[in-house]
């Protein structure tokens, strides 16, 4: 089943009878050659490039929910790639681009929408910070504009610009960088996973990992033991007790983020935003609601739900950018579990056990990552060695100490990120 | 959330600044080797349930609590002040 304009308009004048499920509900075979635990978005990509880019069709996903039940459904669905440091960069590019070709790859409307990011600076320091990572970001091939003043309020006019503790000095404008409507990608790689002959078993927790010799061998699952020579776990915010799984231990801390949502209301930002001296930022979904969130609570939790202080760190930050929205009224907020690694960046890469596969710890920044990294951990699985430009985000860099990645320069320890 | 400071008694959790697994406690010895160390500055057990960790109660008393609570549930069950945890 293909979607079109004209496939829309025709099931509009015909009642709409004629759309099937976009995916199969197997039961699980008891082989595959490749098992991916987790169905969220990362997985569902790595499914979608392992049938599309390397031919390998006979993968089952094992999802222990629903898809895109986690993480996926629970962000605050922005897409950009204006990072800093090698490794992150090029990776984010890649993303990037792999973003732009999306809704076409997967002839699926995700609602990409380039709508820009503002990163907003508030004292000089913060302004040669913004230039030294706008020039990364164009050497990287990437679009990166240094807005004074006048150019911040040319195009975000309401914010709070004479603040006098935090006056706004300017901004880090990333054109390409924007929101997707993050249902719609878990749903797209699914369909295009599944066109492709990959099993989506929902329903199917895994709950050991059979390892003989050093070498993987399969899973036990809710539904029954199923073979695979090649298991990859994706699956953030429970990383440390499927790792367990298989007798590891990870760099990796679970905590909460937080995000809200306002009722819906008329377009008034056009853009991503983001305060530079709080934690607050800010974008419009399609339905108006004003999406918005802040850093992490500060402390291990699955609990899928934040606490008082954060929640009023947040709504003080936005009153101090914007109080504009300050008579919004916030419809809900949630909490997403994080999976946090020393220094703030992810890891794709190999286990000790042979033929296992981890790609995990992307802290606050999976939503933008899910082609990206369903793209390069489907390359790592099929053909034994790290994608370009994935390979700096290697498990044991903690041990080693060589090529951490701390984004924001506190230093590679648990819980400074 | 609120904290049962040992020496100050329920407090509201924005006195206390977090540290973490209560592992700080266990520091191996400086020559301990690679893995101990990494073991300690990194690896966790990241635990969905009942944990021990390390608090300051910074905007309080000043000392360092071991709490056990609830990672699901934020239940907090009580504090120990970390000089008196055997090592």
């Amino acid at each position: 089943m293909r979607f079109s304009g004209l496939r829309v308009i025709r099931e509009g004048l015909t009642g709409n009878k004629g759309w099937r499920p976009h995916w199969r509900d197997p039961a699980p075979k008891a082989e595959y050659d490749i098992v991916i635990i987790g169905g969220g978005g990362h997985g569902l990509a790595t499914a979608h490039y392992l049938a599309k880019v390397h031919g390998l069709r006979n993968v089952a996903v094992l999802e222990k929910g629903y898809i895109g039940g986690g993480n996926v459904g629970r962000n605050t669905t922005i897409v950009r790639a204006n990072y800093n440091m090698p490794g992150n960069s090029e990776f984010y590019s890649h993303s990037l681009k792999l973003w732009e070709g999306m809704e076409e790859d997967l002839n699926y409307n995700v609602m990409h929408s380039q709508r820009g990011v503002i990163n907003l600076f508030h004292s000089d320091g913060q302004r040669d910070y913004a230039a030294r990572r706008a020039n990364t970001m164009i050497n990287q091939g990437d679009d990166a504009v240094l807005l004074d003043r006048a150019g911040v309020r040319k195009m975000a006019p309401y914010l709070d610009f004479d603040n006098v503790r935090f006056p706004i000095y300017g901004g880090l404008y990333h054109p390409r960088g924007g929101t997707a409507r993050h249902d719609a990608v878990a749903w797209g790689f699914a369909r295009g996973a599944d066109s492709r002959g990959v099993d989506i078993i929902q329903n199917c927790e895994v709950t050991g990992i059979d390892i003989e010799n050093g070498a993987v061998r399969g899973v036990q699952t809710s539904r029954g033991a199923i073979r695979a020579s090649k298991v990859g776990i994706v699956v953030a915010g429970r990383s440390g007790q499927v790792a367990a799984m298989a007798g590891m231990r990870l760099p990796i801390e679970s905590h909460i983020l937080q995000a809200f949502v306002t009722e819906g209301l008329k377009p008034c930002i056009d853009q991503v935003i983001t305060f530079g001296m709080g934690h607050f930022y800010i974008s419009q979904s399609d339905k108006g609601g004003l999406v918005f969130g802040g850093d992490l609570d500060f402390y291990a939790s699955y609990a899928a739900r934040g606490n008082l202080p954060m929640a009023e760190h947040v709504m003080e930050a936005g009153m101090t950018l914007m109080p504009m929205i300050g008579k919004a009224k916030v419809l809900r907020s949630w909490g997403g579990i994080m999976d946090m690694t020393p220094d703030g960046s992810p890891i794709i890469d190999k286990t000790p056990v042979d033929g296992l596969f981890i790609d995990c710890g992307w802290c606050y920044g999976g939503f933008k990552a899910v082609p990206g990294s369903g793209h390069c951990f489907a390359h790592l699985i099929a053909t034994g060695n790290p994608h370009p430009v994935a390979e700096k985000f290697r498990l044991d860099r903690f041990r080693t100490g060589v090529g951490l990645m701390d984004e924001e320069g506190t230093g590679a320890q648990h819980n400074l990120h | 959330m609120r904290i049962t400071c040992p020496v100050c008694g329920s407090r509201d959790s924005r006195e206390f600044q977090y540290r973490g697994d209560a592992v700080a406690l266990r520091r191996p010895a400086p020559d301990a080797g690679v893995d101990a160390w990494d073991d300690y500055l990194h690896l966790r057990d990241n635990v969905a349930g009942r944990v021990r960790d390390l608090w300051l109660h910074g905007d309080g008393c000043g000392g360092w609590i071991v709490v056990e609570r609830d990672t699901v549930t934020h239940e907090v069950f009580g504090a120990t002040l970390a000089m008196e945890i055997e090592r």
